[in-house]
């Protein structure tokens, strides 16, 4: 803390105020490439960062090097000059809430349980097709935040995280599939059973392949495809910087109905033991739960400090660093479970897809709420029931059409990665095209 | 692997003290001259009626590197790597359209300069693609300029070429044999770190390997592929200097570094000139690949109609199968040109600096999503 603190006291002499951030963290990554193990990785970080307000204008520059703080403080005097005008009044101490995201148990996983826990994957997947090639990962992680600020702010805290995932490749001529499943949380996880589960029952719906269709169909995300393919187009538009900057489709739509009903969506950085979780933000801003969206209405945008300042709103303790100045984010993403039984859907859908994967979906103008991408892996309904897996075919839509008229949510979510909890979503009608 | 011993190809330790390539020093360049000249683009984009807003990047790096290994290895690079993205975007009610262009250079702030007319056209588009219609989705012959070409070029067929792969799975290598037949003959893809002046460009790669230009495809048929010790020792090639770290904190892998279509013979006007319907496709959004298959966006598109450039669209995201695409590149444009503003991701490490170019190409049979 004391190098922390002379910066802090030395840059508070020559600025209106300043803030440092401090993250170490410790890395462990246990990789297994073609059945086997690869690599076994350890790495130590540490990052320290400097925002000053100077005459009116933030500056900001960071360093991995510990040692020589000085000359942070000159570069962030440097950019200054040139910097945004600040619009906002770093806060105060704050009381946080109690959000336990640290367990020591974690550090202790030795390796050898960790090359365990990839083994026990790779061989459950390959007991059920011994022709996949799978790839796995098991990951550990420790990070200490400190962060500091001139008007008395100050928030500390440590944070575990533990990943496990596999992926598998099922090759036929030149015809690939790829399946697989992943999940962190802050606690150690042990039991792989869930995420073998999924892969098989991939591997099971994808053994035959359908024949392809294309036109205005219906569409079942599953909670990994509505990660994949919704979850961005929805989120953009509820990013602070996108409304001051006026990009948002959502500016002054706030009360409307912009979904269907049954939609409501949660930003919840207080949830105990998930790794997007935390006391606060980036800024010392205490975490809290954010609706975003209330039975379909837009309820509320996510700001940082300075995009709250310029929205002439309230920082929504969402200020997140990815290594540059805090921007705002979401954190933990929760869709509302709805009231009907996605099997129940499938069973009603005469054609239609669903899809686990959709590659590329992210590229196309999300922040106009589109999407359109190849299926990874996906599947063909029809008269009720799954027949196989559709390749050569691509999904597009757009979500304010697309979760608005004739959209069902299922009601049995679940957390994809530990970051979002959704359920399975359906859309009525979206634009398939095939080739062939 | 597992509990084998690892191999890695032989090499004979270099000595070497790389000096800097310079074109025009952006840390020459004043902090205060950088950001006028980024206020007068913002003030074009500004001056286009129906702008929501702007974004503009500008970043310059320097990186000095020293490799040394227990080989006898001593290297030393350095390098400056500058890149921008201007963005526009306009907004209509709840409908929002944006349009951009990425600039890079190894060591070249000219580059970022004299853009004044480029970024005019960009808040010119963006306000332009709100009152443009989406393409209607499915099959056509598609042609792409240099920029998506590269682009192209580096998802669907560049990360098939990197071994690591291939190495270690028996299929995959039955797929990728050399000598197999993914085009037709007057297609050509190289990459190569060795050729001089690009984003990708360098003289030794992150073990110590001298950068080299491999041809990938040469006349329609594999020939070569991207190697890292490790994997040319496994299959039993030599390295190719494609080892690539994106810092310290990372293990070198298998990366591209310029890769690019060789240039054909067909004029622009060839290309597009028997073509009753088909979608011309520019500028790029981004792109991804899972190896059999690949998506990429193209951040401009036209309808082509009767051999002739017809209405703008919205942007359009391009899908197919790398095993049939190449097969359907129907004609190779004279006009080779590099895209250097994109980054490459792979295995958590991003943005690696590469290049990628093309000449203009056509493809048939390409799927275009739409409505």
């Amino acid at each position: 803390m004391q190098i922390l603190e002379s910066l802090l006291t030395k840059a508070k002499k020559v600025c209106e105020q300043a803030e440092v951030y401090r993250l170490t963290s410790r890395n462990t990554d246990v990789s297994f490439e073609a059945n086997r193990l690869k690599s076994v990785e350890t790495r130590q970080g540490r990052y320290l960062a400097l925002r000053i307000v100077k005459d009116g204008r933030i500056g900001f520059s960071s360093t991995n090097k510990l040692d020589n703080v000085d000359e942070v403080l000159s570069m962030a005097l440097d950019v200054a000059k040139f910097g945004a005008k600040a619009e906002f009044d770093m806060p105060p101490a704050q009381t946080y809430p109690r959000v336990n995201v640290y367990d020591d148990a974690v550090n202790q996983v030795p390796i050898e349980k960790m090359v365990d826990l990839g083994n026990t994957m790779i061989t459950a997947v390959r007991d059920h097709n011994s022709e996949v090639i799978c790839e796995a990962g098991v990951t550990k992680n420790e990070v200490a935040v400190d962060l500091l600020n001139s008007n008395g702010g100050n928030a500390s805290y440590n944070k575990t995280s533990f990943s496990i995932g596999v992926e598998g490749l099922l090759t036929r001529g030149t015809d690939m599939l790829f399946v697989g499943e992943h999940e962190s949380s802050c606690h150690p996880l042990s039991d792989t059973s869930d995420i073998i589960n999924t892969t098989i029952e991939q591997l099971e719906r994808a053994r035959e392949t359908a024949s392809p269709i294309q036109g205005q169909l219906p569409v079942v995300f599953t909670p990994r495809g509505v990660a994949i393919a919704l979850v961005s187009p929805l989120a953009v538009a509820y990013n602070g910087k996108n409304v001051v900057q006026g990009s948002s489709p959502l500016v002054n739509r706030l009360g409307e109905q912009v979904y269907a009903e049954e939609m409501s969506l949660y930003d919840d950085a207080t949830i105990d033991f998930l790794p997007g979780c935390r006391i606060c933000d980036d800024e010392g801003i205490p975490s809290r739960k954010n609706t975003l969206i209330q039975n379909g209405v837009p309820a509320g945008f996510l700001y940082d400090l300075q995009t709250a300042g310029m929205a002439k709103a309230r920082s929504t303790g969402s200020a997140h660093r990815g290594g540059g100045m805090p921007s705002p984010s979401s954190t933990t993403l929760i869709i509302e479970e709805g009231s009907t039984s996605i099997e129940d859907v499938v069973a009603g859908i005469k054609q239609g897809l669903m899809i686990e994967m959709l590659m590329g979906a992210g590229q196309g103008n999300t922040l106009g709420g589109e999407f359109s991408g190849n299926v990874l892996l996906g599947y063909r309904i029809e008269n009720g029931a799954i027949v196989g897996r559709v390749k050569d075919t691509m999904v597009s839509g757009n979500i304010y059409n697309a979760l608005k008229e004739g959209v069902i949510i299922g009601n049995q979510a679940r957390w994809i990665g530990g970051r979002l909890k959704t359920p399975s979503i359906y859309c009525s009608a979206l634009s398939v095209t095939t080739q062939g | 692997m597992g509990r084998e011993k690892s191999v890695i190809a032989r090499h004979d330790p270099i000595v070497d003290i790389v000096p800097l390539e310079l074109v025009k020093d952006p840390f020459s360049v004043s902090l205060d001259d950088k950001k006028s000249l980024l206020d007068q683009y913002v003030d074009l984009i500004w001056s286009v009626p129906g702008i929501q807003t702007s974004t503009i990047n500008y970043g310059d790096r320097y990186k000095k590197v020293i490799f040394v290994n227990s080989e006898g290895s001593y290297i030393e690079q350095s390098r400056v790597d500058v890149t921008a993205r201007v963005t526009a975007m306009a907004r209509d009610g709840g409908d929002v359209q944006q349009y951009g262009i990425s600039i890079g250079s190894k060591g070249d702030f000219g580059v970022v300069e004299g853009l004044h007319s480029q970024v005019k056209d960009c808040a010119e588009r963006a306000v332009q693609m709100l009152s443009a219609p989406k393409v209607k989705g499915g099959q056509y012959t598609v042609v792409l300029d240099p920029v998506l070409a590269g682009v192209f070029t580096h998802e669907a067929f560049g990360h098939l070429s990197e071994s690591d792969f291939v190495y270690e799975n028996d299929r995959m290598r039955e797929i990728m044999v050399l000598g197999r037949k993914f085009g037709r003959t007057h297609l050509n893809i190289v990459d190569g770190g060795s050729v001089p002046g690009y984003r990708g460009s360098y003289k030794y790669d992150d073990e110590g390997i001298p950068a080299t230009k491999t041809h990938l495809i040469k006349e329609g048929v594999l020939v070569g592929r991207l190697h890292s010790r490790e994997t040319a020792a496994k299959m039993g090639e030599s390295p190719t200097g494609n080892a690539r770290a994106i810092s310290y904190s990372h293990q070198p892998i298998v990366r591209m570094s310029n890769t690019f279509i060789e240039p054909g013979t067909t004029t622009f006007e060839e290309m597009i000139g028997d073509i009753k319907e088909g979608v011309y496709a520019k500028n790029w959004y981004g792109g991804m690949t899972s190896m059999e298959m690949f998506t990429f966006s193209a951040g401009e598109a036209y309808m082509i109609r009767n051999g002739k450039i017809a209405e703008l669209l919205r942007p359009v995201v391009l899908s197919g199968n790398v095993f049939n695409t190449l097969e359907n590149i129907e004609a190779i444009g004279t006009d080779l040109d590099m895209n250097q503003g994109g980054g490459c991701g792979k295995g958590g490490q991003s943005p690696l600096p590469v290049s990628n170019g093309s000449p203009h190409i056509r493809i048939g049979n390409c799927l275009v999503g739409g409505n």
